[in-house]
């Protein structure tokens, strides 16, 4: 059999030295009732008869179509090195380091990339990571709820809406009481959230650049939430956040992040990486891992997991969270990504990815009836007002080819024009030029 | 080592009353349970406990355990030197590292003097 | 060895250097970030040797026997990289299927989809599934909000979960924070004891997650009691999947009763833990609860064509932005196809078979609480050793002086010095003699020089590191601390 290496000799002295007669002995005590009533599994197949029909069935699947879409997950160049890298074995196949003289690899990778996502997002601490973007939301949503007491939230509705549907789900039987703030024509509506807020709001949860791709300086907003001790959280842009005003500088008091972007491929929606950081004050509501430095009996610098007095095994219905593993493989990817490019290589990614996205917009809104839908500052992504339903737009160019972005529609009423498009900088010239052109002839 | 002039919580804390002013740490024994604290969550100056209210926390490596007030009363004064060196715990609990101070608000039950206390513990470590 | 922050040099350039390109031109400036971030500054090679290096210093089940209870840490076939690499796979946009008309561009995602959770339904005997939990705590959750779906709709008033003390401590933490008051009940002789439950049961309770085989290492002989005296007060059975492995194809979950299984993709499935994560944490359901799983849900229709449905009122919504993690349970699904039933069923055999071999051959050597016949791991306590001064927590450095990982150490909480292991059924039988020799001669140290035990490990790049320091210094980043 596969991956069971015994012979029937080793099996008959290891039967023996147990003291049954066969393996099927050491099953007794699943009793006959209890004994599955089908178990029809299809038989095996080789290693090649697998891989031939899983080349089949990824063949089924269109990866050759020019791609503007985005809506929070994007497709940057992920440098060759970081595939070769995080594939080592040791790293690879390991588990979570509970055995820190024997994982310091795994254990200084981790503080290394807590070191840079602090530093990308400019904040004072960060977690080994969380699910993804959603989840890290709902577990800042939960700290925030946590350390003030509080239950009302206030959510921008420009905030990613397949969070808000995530933060939804998992609040339904907490008893929280939800003020979502309407966008202003893809906007943030900034006066809007100032005066939702009261003193009994525990947290405002806005976005940079929001999900219309529109950029914002909040610390206004977050010092006004300061004002009535309620707490500032903020999700954002990894790449971007090169470029952009931090939430650190801000004043945010939790930011979080989808960290795809940062060297994970879109894999159909996963697995990503949840980048949550928060204020040295809010730490210990922190949910998950947390790697400190420390020294060894020599006197050596060394990692091990910390403050776990917060986590599931040893508070168990107490925890701050129930979340166990984290994504570990995946913060390594981007902590390698990050490294490979450099900082210098990182600003560039960022840079060209919203220089294409400006031309991309400039050609779009020289078409009849096509106009900027969110005025105002954005980074790599964009959203226009269509002279025609988004989707209709979209089956027709993708069926030539060019998938030209994400319809509003689907999650905001009255926007079924509006077209959400987004570069990076594997965009080309020449993919912007011919979508422009295929717009024009679909819109004619 | 137990103080005679104290009194015990069965949740291993000790109280220290004068006149209206009750201070409060916790037991020897339960810092030695524990091992060497890491870190003390206190309450705010203000806030108010009835007894047996769970009033904060200690952490340490390995473990977590809640604190409850052994009376009830409001907090007048909380251990600030903790949050910098909570090792005081283990280093000196019935002295330099007691955690809070109640103005006391009523009487308290079902406290334990030195002598129960100390069938308690050795009824716990068996 | 010093971080890559350290080891970056201002000015030198990595894989892709800037080109002066200015942002300022596209954005305000009072929307920009002033000051340089300190991200690394390295050359490729730099970069290569420095995680190259770090790898190094760390233990994984390709370079060292790894039998850390409860974790399943058998091999990863290389194969499932190759698939899960594949660009048909790893170029899809997520959001991609809920454009119309544009389902048949991923229409071979889709069946990945569909048959993982066909097969998952057979493998486990339930109605349906969902992958979209990204890990097994997550699964946890996931199956508490059904739980809590399902009593909300029939208008059940549900306050309590019942969790054995011997089980994981996602269990109680998964249960309260999807709002639930915990009761915990004792183990008799290692198993649940149908009186305790007796006691604690009434009609608040909205059910009980349990462990099958328990955390023991042993099989809950009891479970059909168990189940009967649920479905009295219609509280629904929750199964842990994380010991999957010792079951497979002797006894499928839904068969026996459970309404809701969460499965641990990477332990039974054999995907990699990758140091903590990614994991993928597919939840099971009866017929009963399936009108509550999470959205959106794949289904397919006559004309052979995949489709994902999001008409499901009474669904608890979302869990995970879209589908789970993808890459992670597609390499499941290549390994399911590549064992099939009868693997899956050897599988299992030979976890057991190799877990009650060391579990014997230990015997005269340590103290084993419930020496009887295991599943696919065993427990042990250390406490003749403990008697000399030598810790569970010292027996297992002492291991990994001898290049295996330990077991998992202090868990299930109620023995007492406790070691568990689980070896797993891809480990030959010559390891297994290794290690058990191995943990004999520690044993034996213990007598002779229990010192030399407890000064373990010292072949390591480090030694014993203070957990204390680090957790009252708090340095957690480069820039924290002195």
């Amino acid at each position: 059999m596969p991956y069971v290496p015994h012979t029937p000799d080793e099996v008959r002295e290891m039967l023996a030295t147990i003291g049954v007669g066969s393996i099927e002995d050491l099953f007794a005590e699943i009793t006959e009732e209890m004994r599955p009533q089908s178990f029809d599994v299809p038989e095996g197949l080789s290693e090649m008869e697998v891989l031939s029909k899983l080349e089949g069935m990824a063949a089924k699947n269109a990866t050759d179509r020019s791609s503007f879409l985005g809506a929070g997950f994007y497709d940057h160049y992920i440098p060759a090195a970081v595939d070769a890298l995080t594939m080592r074995g040791e790293f690879y196949t390991a588990y979570t380091p509970y055995q820190p003289e024997a994982s310091q690899g795994t254990l200084q990778a981790i503080f290394e990339y807590q070191t840079a996502v602090t530093r990308l997002l400019d904040m004072d601490c960060s977690n080994a990571s969380v699910y993804d973007g959603g989840t890290a939301l709902y577990e800042a949503l939960m700290m925030a709820v946590r350390q003030t007491k509080r239950r009302k939230v206030v959510v921008s509705e420009a905030l990613n809406p397949i969070y808000r549907v995530m933060l939804d789900s998992y609040t339904s039987n907490l008893h929280l009481e939800f003020v979502t703030v309407p966008h202003k024509k893809g906007k943030t509506d900034i006066e809007g959230i100032k005066a939702a807020i009261d003193d009994k709001t525990a947290a405002l949860i806005v976005q940079n650049p929001n999900f219309f791709g529109s950029i914002n300086d909040f610390t206004e907003l977050f010092t006004a939430a300061r004002e009535k001790k309620a707490l500032s959280i903020m999700s954002c842009y990894p790449v971007l956040q090169t470029l952009l005003k931090t939430p650190g500088q801000m004043g945010a008091d939790i930011a979080v992040a989808e960290g795809q972007s940062l060297g994970l491929p879109l894999s159909f929606g996963g697995p990503y990486l949840g980048i949550m950081t928060c204020t040295k004050k809010m730490v210990r509501q922190m949910p998950g891992r947390i790697v400190g430095r420390t020294e060894d009996t020599e006197g050596r610098t060394g990692y091990v997991l910390t403050l776990q007095a917060r986590e599931q095994h040893i508070r168990r219905q107490k925890a701050t969270s129930n979340i166990c593993s984290n994504q570990s493989l995946c913060a390594l990817r981007a902590l390698v990504h990050i490294c490979s490019l450099g900082e210098m290589g990182l600003k560039r990614a960022a840079r060209l990815s919203i220089e294409r996205a400006h031309l991309c917009a400039e050609k779009l809104t020289a078409i009849d009836g096509v106009e900027m839908l969110t005025n105002g500052p954005f980074g790599n992504e964009f959203a226009v007002a269509l002279p025609k339903n988004a989707y209709e737009v979209i089956t027709k160019l993708t069926e030539r080819g060019y998938v030209p972005g994400f319809p509003l529609g689907r999650y905001y009423e009255g926007l079924e024009n509006g077209l959400l498009v987004a570069c990076t900088e594997k965009t080309s010239e020449e993919q912007i030029g011919i979508l422009a052109e295929m717009m024009k002839g679909a819109l004619r | 080592m137990i103080p005679a002039d104290l009194k015990y919580a069965k949740s291993h804390e000790w109280v220290r009353i004068d006149g209206d002013i009750a201070t409060i740490g916790i037991s020897e024994f339960a810092q030695e349970q524990l091992g060497d604290l890491t870190f003390v969550e206190l309450p705010a100056v203000g806030d108010t406990f009835e007894q047996g209210a769970e009033f904060g926390s200690v952490e340490s490596v390995k473990a977590a355990s809640e604190l409850y007030a052994p009376i009830g009363g409001e907090v007048v004064e909380i251990n600030e030197e903790l949050e910098d060196a909570p090792e005081k715990v283990n280093e000196s609990p019935y002295d330099e590292g007691w955690l809070i101070k109640l103005k006391i608000s009523g009487e308290p039950e079902g406290l334990l003097d030195a002598d129960a206390y100390k069938a308690l513990i050795e009824s716990e470590a068996h | 060895m010093k971080t890559i922050f350290e080891k970056s040099v201002a000015g030198r350039e990595g894989c892709w250097p800037c080109d002066g390109l200015a942002a300022e031109a596209y954005i305000p400036k009072e929307l920009l970030r002033e000051e340089e971030i300190g991200l690394p500054s390295a050359g490729e090679l730099d970069v290569v040797r420095h995680f190259t290096k770090l790898s190094q210093r760390n233990f994984g089940v390709d370079g060292n026997f790894y039998p850390l209870g409860s974790c399943t840490m058998k091999y990863n076939p290389k194969f499932t990289e190759v698939v899960a690499a594949m660009p048909g796979f790893t170029r899809l946009h997520p959001v991609l299927p809920q454009l119309k008309g544009a389902g048949h561009l991923c229409q071979g995602a889709l069946e990945v989809m569909y048959e993982t959770e066909r097969l998952l339904c057979e493998i486990t005997g339930m109605h349906s599934y969902t992958l979209h939990p990204m890990a097994g705590a997550h699964g946890e959750l996931t199956g508490v909000m059904l739980m809590a779906a399902y009593h909300k709709d029939k208008g059940n008033e549900k306050t309590k979960i019942i969790v054995p003390d011997s089980a994981h401590g996602t269990n109680p933490a998964s249960a309260a924070i999807a709002g639930y008051e915990v009761i915990s009940i004792e183990s008799r002789d290692g198993i649940i004891d149908p009186e305790a439950l007796r006691e604690v049961l009434d009609d608040k309770v909205a059910g009980m997650m349990m462990t099958c085989p328990n955390t023991l290492g042993l099989f809950e002989k009891n479970l059909p009691e168990i189940v009967r005296m649920l479905r009295e007060v219609d509280a629904l059975l929750y199964y842990d999947g994380a010991n999957l492995n010792a079951v497979m194809g002797k006894m499928r979950v839904g068969d026996v009763g459970f309404d809701i299984v969460h499965l641990n993709l990477h332990k039974t499935f054999a995907t990699p833990h990758g140091g903590g994560g990614p994991g993928s944490g597919p939840v099971g359901v009866s017929e009963r609860v399936a009108p509550y799983l999470p959205i959106s849900r794949v289904q397919k229709l006559e004309d052979g064509q995949f489709f994902l449905d999001y008409d499901y009122p009474k669904s608890i919504g979302y869990v995970a932005p879209f589908y789970g993690n993808f890459g992670v349970y597609l390499k499941a699904y290549a390994y399911i196809l590549r064992l099939g039933g009868t693997g899956l069923t050897r599988a299992t055999e030979n976890a057991v078979l190799a877990a009650n071999y060391m579990r014997k051959r230990l015997e005269k050597h340590f103290e084993i609480p419930y020496n009887r016949t295991c599943m696919h791991e065993f427990v042990a306590g250390a406490v003749h050793q403990a008697e000399k001064g030598v810790r569970a927590l010292d027996i297992a450095k002492a291991l990994l002086d001898k290049g295996h990982h330990a077991p998992t150490i202090y868990f299930p909480l109620i023995v007492k010095e406790c070691i568990m292991v689980e070896p797993t059924e891809t480990e030959n039988k010559a390891t297994l003699d290794h290690f058990v020799d191995d943990l004999i001669a520690i044993a034996e140290l213990t007598e002779a020089d229990p010192e030399a035990v407890q000064k373990a490990p010292v072949t390591l790049p480090v030694t014993r590191l203070d957990e204390t320091l680090a957790a009252r210094g708090m340095v957690l980043t480069e820039d924290m601390g002195s």
